[in-house]
């Protein structure tokens, strides 16, 4: 096969490729027209656009064929839709950016805009963003449905979309590079719970693959495998990419935190002191 | 303290929201009802081909409209899936009651175009059954067909006698007379069980 097949969508989806030309095509609108004292440097716009194409790499690449009939390729797919691509996205701090471009919506839309808010606001109170986290992770694993989203292209992309938003979403709520102290963003101490919180259910439910003796995910065996492999081998390595990186990452997540809620113990100290100073 | 009571009771409200969503998702999926099969009515396109049939003409799916049509993708040199599954389907028609036979057709396609001429498919699908038909066609068209219905298939590197293994799905894809795609027989379903849905599926479409 030439690398150009390698490179074009297995499954063409318009709505796909679109999404991702907006979001790329903002961005750089973004980049070329706001204020050059806010414009992220290149290392961060480097990450941002790699985050966001590997996720497109896994969507609209001949990657798309192996994740549909390998189930380790499929949970590598969803490591980086779910995981690493929102991780890069939310580290790579495009606030001001949509700030910007948010500045830029007339008032007009930004009022019929308004229920967008309301949902956002709904979806990130910590409660429901860990368990739609997690949850999203089991309700797509769980054998019957994800049967049947194998089975089905429309539940299938539902499922990878699926990913991807809740991905951004929960990322997005740890890594919000607005600090506690001077805004409602969450305290970094939430964060931290959230992150350790969210790695259990998956260590186990990736602990559970992984020793699980008969088949679970049966769907690649009915549908063909995109290549010969031993069918333990493809369950054995699809349930340690749902159990150790993810776990990493959140560890990974919680140093991040730690790091910058450490930086900002300093900047906060001085502060404290004054209201000691100011309350003998 | 009482406005206390309400923002804690207002933030639980969505946690109980989205645990209601959970249950109601969660009903929407799983119901397999009666059939022994795996029921796949609305998961798959309807059935949909144009093949090269054994006598060497175009054969398109509207043509079998009316009988209840089995894809199954294989190959003739296959080993062991496709014999046996050809084997268990032909016994499960043989087993249903006999004006019923008559609705019943299995419609095996070879992903194996390279090696499998018309007059070979014709010879293997003969020897299984009265009611099957092979179909075949260029590996780009086989490749379009069974995308459709979610499966692949793949080419072993072939051995010094130049025969090689094909990789391809054992499910067989149950279509009704209107073509709608119904059920999914697993290679572990057994004679009975195909025939109980086979009749269920041809009486639920005659009357």
């Amino acid at each position: 096969m030439a690398v150009a097949d390698y490179l074009i969508p297995y499954d063409f989806s318009p709505v796909t490729i679109l999404g991702f030309a907006l979001v790329l095509g903002f961005y750089g609108y973004g980049l070329l027209k706001m204020p050059e004292a806010d414009r992220p440097g290149s290392g961060r716009i480097l990450v941002f656009v790699v985050g966001v194409m590997i996720c497109y790499g896994v969507m609209q690449t001949r990657f798309d064929y192996y994740s549909q009939y390998m189930f380790f390729v499929h949970r590598g797919q969803h490591l980086i839709l779910h995981h690493l691509g929102p991780i890069l996205i939310a580290l790579s701090n495009p606030l001001p950016v949509m700030r910007f471009l948010y500045s830029r919506i007339k008032p007009g839309v930004r009022h019929i805009l308004r229920p967008l808010g309301w949902l956002y606001r709904f979806l990130q109170h910590p409660a429901i963003a860990s368990f739609l986290f997690v949850g999203l992770i089991y309700f797509w694993l769980w054998p019957p449905i994800h049967f049947d989203a194998m089975l089905s292209r429309d539940l299938y992309w539902v499922m990878n979309w699926s990913m991807l938003l809740d991905g951004l979403l929960f990322w997005w709520l740890i890594f919000d590079p607005r600090s506690p102290v001077t805004s409602d963003a969450l305290g970094y101490g939430k964060r931290i719970l959230l992150l350790a919180l969210v790695a259990i259910p998956q260590m186990i439910l990736g602990a559970t693959i992984v020793f699980s003796r008969g088949m679970v995910y049966d769907v690649y065996e009915v549908c063909g495998r995109a290549w010969p492999m031993p069918p333990e081998t493809d369950q054995l390595l699809g349930g340690l990419l749902t159990w150790i990186p993810p776990a990493m990452m959140s560890i990974l997540g919680i140093l991040i935190i730690l790091r910058r809620a450490m930086r900002e113990d300093g900047k906060v100290a001085p502060l404290s002191e004054n209201l000691e100073a100011s309350h003998p | 303290m009482s406005i206390e009571c309400r923002s804690r009771r207002q933030g639980t409200l969505p946690i109980a929201a989205v645990i209601a969503t959970a249950f109601l998702l969660a009903g929407c999926f799983g119901d397999d009802g009666a059939w022994r099969g795996k029921d796949i009515s609305g998961l798959m396109p309807e059935l949909a081909f144009e093949l090269t049939d054994t006598s060497g003409d175009t054969l398109t799916a509207n043509e079998t409209d009316g009988e209840i049509r089995m894809l199954f993708f294989g190959f003739t040199s296959c080993p062991d899936v496709c014999p046996a599954t050809l084997q268990k389907l032909s016994r499960a028609v043989k087993e249903m009651p006999g004006e019923l036979q008559q609705d019943a057709r299995i419609v095996f396609v070879s992903v194996d175009p390279r090696r499998d001429t018309p007059e070979r498919i014709a010879s293997y699908v003969d020897f299984f059954s009265e009611r099957a038909i092979g179909l075949t066609g260029e590996e780009k068209v086989l490749r379009e067909l069974s995308k459709r219905y979610r499966t692949t298939f793949g080419y072993d590197d072939p051995d010094a006698e130049g025969n090689y293994n094909v990789s391809h799905s054992g499910a067989v894809y149950v279509f009704d007379r209107e073509g709608n795609a119904r059920l999914l027989f697993r290679p572990d379903l057994s004679v009975e069980d195909i025939r109980t849905d086979l009749v269920a599926l041809a009486q639920e479409s005659k009357s």
